[in-house]
């Protein structure tokens, strides 16, 4: 991050992509430390602060109640938030990097329909949150796995190929979570399935967020140092074999980044919409559509987004809504507006 | 024993195939020196396209070879034969609007390992090829917004960044204007002066007048004469390549023009 934008200001110097990029480092950052003061237990700045220097400096003195909602309560939601937005968002922009098409979401090669079908079978049958952790998690990168075998036997367009199998595993396992939901018992389990798979991070713990850290912050990591060859990718593959690329080994990497990201933040979250393909966007009106400033980006706002409609969905209603219908709600008429702002022109 | 080609590029005995069933061309031999401009004619469909793009191992050959200075490309890595063989493909279509400077800077990416970065001295040679184009002061605009002679050139320039000494490009001046069209023969011509070999494919045999010293024809799966264009485009040739009739006429200026008169019965 701070190399690329030192490579900006060498370039050209520009004050408005300076404060620009000061605005989507600082802005996740503000949001996260305002978001410990929101929620139905109020909590005062100076209280929030005191309890987590509390963990350095043991001698403080904080009360029993405002340590668990800080360290046990609202850091694993917010923490969640944080991974789970730039996990999608920087998922769907490198998948539209990828694909070369704006309109791809992480979810294209079915890895959401995968992971949705491995938390209800997992809720029926054991209905121990970390083994629906897991089995999502599995399922995802199963399905995924067989979207990548099918469609690279499609000789003719290796793109065109993975993106129409992905939406026939993704229909599949669509099928398959109906069928779940179906034969579940409808007084107890159908209504876990059911609002797991409208997405929420309300009931997250640390470690459920510890273990999904480890595969989301492995893939940013790799996509990120990746991240200027995605530049390349996306004018096409014969384009990018021609500039000395193996097309087939990178996008071959970018999706196993792209699937461990995505379906680890689903293990955790449920199904959340409209992020990996909405926050991409922005960023791409923000800082443009080089990858080498997008991905950044992409991570901040996305992070940005998600801790935003989180802290939205505890506080708007007295019950918590799930946070996968608030960013369909607020996500989709704000790209409505941008779209019509823009003519699309950033595409 | 096989003997090693000592040119800058050699196809030796090239068949290729789609399907496996049907060759799409077949014994296929060409040697192109430095600073040659080689140009393909031939009708539509009869494989000009194909054949280029087995020169930088966008296709592979189903028989024979492609060997750049000696070497076999079938040895060699796709970023290593970027390092040799730059290629402006035929009817780019763009998804983003990357600026013109990001466009030049891909050019780069095969003298950079797979986890490295452009750095300072990438920028400096792809602003210096903007340079040479006269296309510096647009940098910074997105490569979708210009003209399409004005994007050709940002091919151009990428390209040199990629700093190739072989360059392809598939009908360079088909989606061009008049001026652009002559414009861009005269990069062809300059580049080949300063060094480079170049293989193109077109659809005007007046083109290959323009800025060739070597031009081959290709029908029915194969080079139906090859040699310099004095020699190979007359109306013979172009009867039986076209199935017109044509009229090749000395327009002075040291220059050779082909016309179309009319269809053949």
């Amino acid at each position: 991050m701070i190399e690329s934008i030192k490579g900006k200001l060498s370039i050209d110097g520009s004050t408005r992509r300076w404060s620009v990029n000061t605005i989507l480092i600082l802005l996740p950052i503000f949001i996260f430390f305002l978001s410990f003061l929101i929620g139905r237990y109020p909590l005062t700045p100076v209280e929030v602060v005191m309890t987590i220097l509390a963990k350095v400096f043991p001698s403080l003195q904080v009360s029993a109640t405002a340590t668990t909602i800080v360290w046990d309560i609202r850091l694993p939601r917010i923490v969640a938030a944080i991974l789970v937005g730039a996990a999608l968002s920087v998922a769907g922009a490198a998948f539209q990097g990828t694909f070369k098409n704006p309109l791809v979401s992480p979810d294209i090669l079915g890895v959401s329909a995968g992971s949705g079908f491995g938390a209800a079978i997992a809720i029926i049958l054991i209905g121990i949150p970390l083994v629906t952790q897991a089995s999502a998690f599995v399922w995802g990168l199963v399905a995924v796995t067989l979207t990548y075998i099918i469609g690279r036997s499609i000789k003719s367009s290796q793109i065109l190929g993975m993106v129409l199998s992905g939406m026939a595993i993704g229909s599949l396992f669509g099928a398959l979570v109906s069928l779940c939901k179906y034969m579940a018992d409808p007084y107890e389990k159908l209504p876990q399935i059911v609002y797991w798979l409208m997405g929420s991070i309300s009931a997250v713990d640390n470690n459920e967020v510890f273990i999904a850290s480890i595969p989301i912050i492995l893939g940013i990591t790799i996509l990120f140092i990746l991240r200027w060859r995605l530049n390349i990718l996306a004018m096409g593959d014969e384009e990018a074999q021609s500039l000395g690329l193996e097309t087939g080994k990178l996008r071959f990497i970018i999706i196993c980044c792209c699937t461990l990201i995505t379906a680890a933040a689903v293990s955790i979250s449920g199904i959340i919409g409209w992020v990996g393909l909405v926050i991409p966007h922005i960023s791409r009106i923000l800082v443009g559509p080089d990858h080498k400033n997008l991905l950044p980006a992409t991570i901040c706002l996305g992070a940005a987004f998600l801790l935003l409609v989180d802290n939205i969905s505890r506080t708007i209603l007295i019950t918590e809504v799930p946070i996968g219908i608030l960013t369909a709600l607020i996500g989709a008429p704000f790209f409505l507006y941008l779209l019509r702002k823009g003519h699309g022109r950033w595409v | 024993m096989e003997v090693k080609p000592l040119n800058v590029l050699e196809i030796r005995n090239a068949v290729f195939s789609y399907d496996d069933v049907e060759n799409i061309f077949e014994g296929i031999n060409l040697t192109v020196d430095k600073g040659d401009v080689v140009c393909i004619l031939g009708p539509n469909g009869c494989g000009k396209t194909t054949l280029i793009k087995c020169l930088n191992k966008l296709h592979e050959l189903k028989e024979g070879a492609v060997y750049i200075n000696g070497r076999n490309i079938k040895d060699i890595n796709q970023r290593e034969i970027a390092r040799n063989i730059g290629y402006i493909p035929q009817g780019h279509i763009p998804t983003f609007a990357f600026s013109v400077l990001d466009v030049v800077l891909m050019g780069r990416s095969p003298h950079l390992d797979f986890f490295e970065t452009v750095g300072e001295e990438d920028y400096k040679i792809s602003e210096n090829a903007l340079k040479k184009f006269g296309l510096y002061e647009m940098k910074d605009k997105p490569y979708t917004s210009l003209s399409g002679g004005e994007q050709q050139l940002v091919f151009f320039a990428r390209v040199i960044a990629q700093e190739p000494h072989i360059l392809i490009l598939d009908e360079p001046t088909s989606h061009l204007d008049f001026g652009n069209q002559l414009k861009t023969l005269d990069i062809i011509k300059k580049l080949a002066q300063d060094g480079l070999s170049v293989v193109m494919t077109s659809h005007f045999p007046d083109h290959a007048f323009i800025s060739s010293n070597k031009v081959a024809i290709m029908k029915d799966r194969g080079f139906m004469d090859m040699g310099k264009p004095e020699e190979v485009i007359t109306g013979g040739n172009m009867e039986k390549a076209y199935g017109i009739k044509v009229e090749i006429v000395d327009i002075g200026y040291n220059r050779k023009v082909c016309v179309p008169i009319k269809t053949a019965e």
